[in-house]
């Protein structure tokens, strides 16, 4: 049994931030981290971010993944890192199971903070599982960290931002993006990122599904239909799109398997992706000194991944006795840094499904 | 196939490294999983659904769905999609490994 005052799980935006607080305030962490490297999924995003500077608007996440890891360097005698490694038990008495190459051992900590992030859904529709339909994030994966193509002509399901972001970045690795599917009325995403795709002309078929994937041992063709204002298919409405792929960008679900596990309390909210743990002010579950933050907690951004991540280090550091030198500024800064990212008309399903879940906003 | 040229990321050519699939040598390079490259090689079934078999790719490629689990080097049920390639890997797929007796 190796014994830490903090554990976070995963290494992505919110666990990396949650980590250099909890290190500042001179706690002894161990990040685990299920890929082989720090960084999450900003380690593939090549895109500018929004918000503000605080939250590294105008970055690249792929830029904004080095900075978070740079951030810990100072820290190394009070940090530990492994990659390669899975959590894949979460006890009640503040045990972790873990899983790594073909090692199997356990950690026993003070507090423990969750990250685990989050998965994307999928689709149900005829032969949706035909090799060649892939999640968005995985094509934004295979692209931009290996370099491999997704395919020549390509179909994107959902307009919202990652839809919009992944088809884009399609167009600049050279695929074909033949249109973008979107079930609702409306563009989901932010619309400058919708008009450069239509400025490339990419036709965004709104009001329309695919119907079913036509191919034998792989996808060849989709059939798409056009909806009713009730979501039912439009009788001779559907044409066949020639594709030998077809991405799924329909929305994240938060990976909750290990608060699930520690019989944590949990809440299903639709508006934010699924089960979520129930959390206080201070992003602490039901369970004493375990804390979640980030996707894990409902589906946003990766800006809120972060600011919401250090609010866990900060509350972690302080219930194990050792409170951040800055306490009381940071606090009042992280709530407020969250509180602007959530304003406005795109943090509206936010802030409904965090009411929901009986939050204070 | 591998993206050609790029307005922010570069790729510069890595070592090559050589696998087998399916008894088949293959060419990889480094830093590849070892999903990336079969997807390189134009290689898309990665497993079969248990019940009807049906062919399936990878969905999610960091290591959530299990779409692609494959035996590598003897060991079942490796993701190939976290999972680095290795020169002279030997790499699997687990189609007529797992059968459902039914009723």
């Amino acid at each position: 049994m190796r014994n830490r005052d903090l554990i976070i799980v995963g290494g992505g935006p919110a666990g990396l931030s949650a980590a250099r607080v909890a290190l500042e305030a001179g706690l002894s962490v161990t990040i685990i981290e299920r890929a082989n490297r720090l960084g999450g999924q900003l380690i593939k995003q090549t895109h500018k971010f929004f918000g503000s500077k605080e939250e590294y608007a105008k970055t690249r996440g792929i830029d904004i993944a080095t900075i978070l890891i740079h951030d810990l360097d100072e820290f190394s005698d009070q940090l530990e890192v492994l990659n390669e490694a899975t959590v894949v038990g979460m006890y009640k008495d503040y045990v972790l199971t873990v899983y790594q190459g073909h090692d199997y051992f356990k950690y026993k900590a003070k507090a423990i903070i969750i990250a685990t992030g989050a998965s994307e859904k999928v689709l149900a529709f005829e032969n949706n599982d035909l090799p060649g339909i892939y999640g968005a994030g995985a094509v934004q994966t295979l692209m931009n960290l290996y370099g491999v193509l997704p395919g020549q002509t390509v179909v994107m399901v959902g307009s919202g931002n990652i839809g919009l972001i992944v088809s884009y970045q399609m167009i600049q690795a050279g695929v074909k993006v033949k249109a973008l599917l979107e079930a609702s009325s409306h563009i989901g995403g932010y619309l400058v990122h919708a008009s450069k795709l239509v400025r490339l002309g990419v036709p965004i078929l709104t009001k329309t599904t695919v119907k079913r994937a036509i191919g034998t041992n792989k996808i060849q063709q989709i059939e798409t239909v056009q909806l009713d204002e009730n979501w039912n298919y439009i009788a001779g409405t559907e044409t066949v799109i020639d594709c030998d792929a077809l991405c799924i960008s329909v929305g994240l679900t938060p990976l909750h398997q290990l608060l699930s596990m520690a019989d944590i309390e949990m809440i299903y909210i639709n508006e934010l992706g699924g089960l979520i743990p129930k959390k206080n002010e201070h992003y602490e579950t039901s369970m004493p000194r375990v804390y979640a933050c980030g996707d894990v907690t409902g589906i946003e951004e990766a800006s809120s991944a972060m600011v919401e991540g250090k609010i866990a280090g900060l509350m972690a550091s302080r219930d194990l006795g050792r409170s951040h030198p800055n306490f009381e500024t940071l606090e009042q800064e992280f709530k407020d840094q969250l509180q602007n990212l959530r304003q406005g008309p795109c943090g509206e399903k936010i802030r409904s499904g965090l009411t929901r879940a009986g939050e204070q906003l | 196939m591998r993206i050609g040229g790029h307005p922010i990321l570069s790729f510069e050519k890595k070592k090559e490294l050589h696998f087998t699939f399916n008894g088949r040598d293959l060419i990889g390079y480094e830093g590849d999983t070892i999903a990336a490259a079969l997807h390189d090689n134009g290689i898309m079934h990665y497993s079969s659904s248990i019940l009807h078999k049906r062919p399936r790719g990878f969905y999610c490629a960091i290591g959530n769905c299990g779409s692609c689990n494959m035996t590598v080097d003897g060991i079942l049920n490796v993701k190939t999609c976290m999972t680095p390639l290795q020169d002279g890997m030997i790499v699997e797929s687990e189609a007529d490994e797992v059968t459902i007796h039914e009723e």
